[in-house]
């Protein structure tokens, strides 16, 4: 059977049994849309607040991205594992003793306070929104890619699936999908790393291969060889970081309060039976996460050695098939700049604009002809940072159904990472906008009404992003991060350990913290790209990292407004103390 | 398990001590919460010095030296640390788990009581 064949017969196959799940744990009423009943087990949800958190860019784009800045990449690896810490501690098991079903209810009732719900559903939507057009656009490329449909035609596919699963299901369909995506894609990610391991190596755990000696007779580690050819090249060391230490602490800082405080993986540990299971919950689901993400950084060195191996000073004629291949969906790219029909990779942009724009020539050594500028670099070849993932079994050799369940693991984390963002936007919509805020008399099963509505409009709106995408999304995606880390994470931390932070202090602490650092990201990003340097930065803090000084004006707002204003009622205090006692929730869950 | 009596408040409590109840539980609960907070700064510290000291701050000097292959400093940033996250979690859950018991505050048979209340 031919690879494309392959293809969608995995995908298919995957996508029938998302679907066949979907059937079988139809939500019955709104405690079984928004929590999943309450009764998973916590190993089950460990596995799907994994799947649920490594979306598209973990999977495929993480390993490309450490590839090409080395050290660097770290602040990623630390900042989306080290949240789980603060989560597992600082947050989960006491937002489930809580017992209620979205993370503005919690906000909402803590702070006494419709405004502060409002203000909570608000950075929900927003945090959860640029997350999930990203997710959207991931399925569409991972389809044009591996099954060469239209992204369009991608995007509406993943929609369909999406939308069955996540309206007629609710949280109870997400969860259960959700752990078959988990074994998808962890088995797509880890067949193609072993095997480029012992390709380079000889040792069949990733992990191991890391820190091994290339099996080429030279002696050096990895990591050696890497430094010392990268260096030979003109790039700087793979070992070596460039971003200064500020910046690094800054930005590891806003992934990992950020990662606590985003409200799809929050809403996770409301499905648990009880606290302990929260907590344990949060171990299993870092320790699924954990097996993806420290494979992640041995895949990258492993290809960026075979890239500058297999590509560099290779004359076109003799490059290795993949890159023929990845050639033709433009991924890669080759011009001739010294018309010696080698190839010679180094630092800086090969072209200008960075972007290949191919012509319908070819080459005098068969290679798409580019429009594109050369710039003054040696560099010849345009590398896309993705390729470093995808084209892994390719470049290992692995035979075709290696390629087909990668590609059905890229959409499998795409489609986990969109479903649990839309059940947050519906249920805050349902819940907390409606049934709480708007419309308090509604009954449970216009709720449940309401809530299904709410996700078929989200799946929409999403899939529309996708489609038409706002040139904004690919750059606001990260920084969702640094606003769920000024506005969320700070107004939760502060309602378990504080008893003295009032209704005036968290609304007027989030709104500073949003505003601060959506003003901070637009500024550099949109309104004044050209000053986007070190050099205009507030204490040499990118945008990427300037949540975490969001998040401290917050606190610091927050506490300084409330010591001037009224205490929180006796009846919040004791809400307060209750939280604290992990004994009870069970019961709590069903009031 | 008669002798956790703070579970089921209001069922089959003497008549003639539940304020003492009240008082003993609410004692309980802030001492529990003093040694929850001791536990929680020793394990932050350990999060705290694992990334942002041996991945980050550290990171060069631990450079010098070398483990499995890796330079450590870069180990701790790529590898090690993500370990020790796993490992605090679960340290975590379990040091608590004892501390809950000791002060009669845990949820150990809570499954229970939550299937009595869908009946």
């Amino acid at each position: 059977m031919s690879t494309q064949m392959l293809t969608y017969l995995f995908v298919g196959l995957s996508f029938a049994l998302y679907i066949g799940i979907a059937i079988w744990s139809r939500a019955g009423s709104t405690k079984d849309f928004y929590v999943a009943g309450g009764g998973v087990h916590p190993v089950v949800n460990g596995m799907a607040t994994a799947a649920d958190w490594m979306s598209a860019a973990s999977f495929i784009s993480m390993a490309g991205i450490i590839s090409f800045i080395g050290r660097d990449g770290s602040v990623y690896l630390l900042g989306w594992t080290g949240g789980y810490v603060l989560l597992a501690l600082l947050l989960a098991p006491y937002l489930r003793k809580f017992g209620r079903f979205t993370v503005p209810d919690f906000i909402g009732e803590r702070y006494y306070s419709k405004t502060a719900r409002i203000v909570a559903v608000v950075c929900l939507i927003f945090v959860s929104f640029t997350y999930v057009a990203g997710q959207m656009r991931g399925v569409g490329i991972v389809f044009s890619r591996f099954l060469e449909v239209e992204v369009n035609t991608g995007v509406i596919i993943g929609m369909a699936v999406v939308f069955m699963y996540a309206v007629l299901g609710g949280m109870k369909g997400i969860t259960y999908t959700q752990v078959a995506q988990y074994c998808v894609l962890i088995f797509a990610y880890m067949v193609p790393a072993v095997f480029i391991s012992i390709m380079i190596t000889g040792n069949p755990i990733p992990q191991l291969g890391f820190g091994a000696e290339v099996n080429d007779g030279s002696g050096l580690s990895v990591l050696e060889k890497l430094d010392g050819v990268l260096m030979d090249m003109g790039f700087s060391a793979y070992t070596e970081g460039s971003k200064s230490t500020i910046d690094v602490l800054a930005i590891t800082a806003a992934l990992m309060f950020g990662t606590a405080g985003l409200p799809h993986v929050l809403v996770r540990f409301f499905t648990v039976p009880k606290v302990s299971d929260a907590r344990r919950s949060a171990g299993y689901a870092l320790a699924f996460i954990a097996i993806l993400y420290t494979t992640a950084p041995a895949v990258a060195s492993f290809a960026r050695l075979n890239l500058v191996d297999t590509v560099h000073d290779t004359a076109y004629e003799d490059a290795p098939e993949w890159f023929g291949n990845w050639e033709a969906t433009g991924l890669v790219a080759w011009q001739d700049k010294n018309n010696d029909g080698v190839m010679q990779y180094g630092a800086g942009a090969a072209l200008s604009p960075t972007k290949p724009v191919f012509t319908d020539q070819k080459g005098s050594y068969g290679q798409r002809e580019l429009s594109n500028q050369p710039t003054d670099s040696v560099n010849e070849v345009y590398i896309d940072r993705d390729i470093m993932v995808l084209a892994n079994p390719e470049i290992a050799n692995l035979p075709g159904w290696v390629i087909a369940l990668v590609a059905a693991g890229g959409v499998a984390a795409a489609l986990s990472t969109a479903a649990g963002l839309l059940l947050v936007i519906s249920s805050s919509i349902s819940h907390d906008l409606l049934k709480q805020t708007l419309m308090p008399s509604i009954t449970d099963k216009q709720e449940l009404l309401f809530a299904r509505l709410a996700a078929a409009v989200a799946v929409c709106v999403a899939g529309l992003f996708g489609i038409y995408p706002p040139a904004f999304v690919a750059q606001v995606v990260a920084f969702a991060f640094g606003l769920a880390a000024a506005s969320l994470f700070p107004a939760i931390l502060l309602g378990i350990f504080s008893k003295r932070i009032n209704k005036e202090g968290a609304i007027a602490g989030m709104l500073v913290g949003l505003v601060f650092t959506f003003s901070y990201i637009v500024f550099f990003k949109f309104y004044a790209p050209e000053l986007n340097n070190a050099e205009f930065w507030l204490l040499g803090i990118s945008p990427e990292g300037i949540g975490f000084i969001g998040m401290l004006l917050n606190i610091a707002t927050a506490c300084a407004l409330s010591k001037v204003t009224a205490p929180p009622p006796l009846l919040v205090q004791d809400l307060v103390d209750d939280i604290r006692i992990p004994s009870g929730a069970g019961i709590a869950h069903n009031h | 398990m008669s002798e956790q009596p703070y579970h089921h408040q209001g069922e089959n409590l003497p008549p003639h001590d539940h304020n003492d109840q009240k008082i003993i539980l609410e004692q309980s609960a802030k001492a529990y919460w003093q040694a929850n907070l001791a536990l929680l700064a020793k394990l932050l510290l350990v999060w705290f010095v694992v990334s942002f000291g041996c991945g980050i701050l550290l990171a060069d000097w631990l450079d010098q030296f070398t483990f499995f292959g890796f330079k450590l400093g870069f180990w701790f940033a790529q590898q090690g640390a993500i370990y020790v996250f796993v490992a605090l979690i679960f340290i975590y859950a379990w040091r608590i788990n004892i501390i809950e018991r000791h002060f009669g505050l845990d949820d150990d048979d809570e499954s229970v009581s939550k299937n009595e209340v869908h009946q």
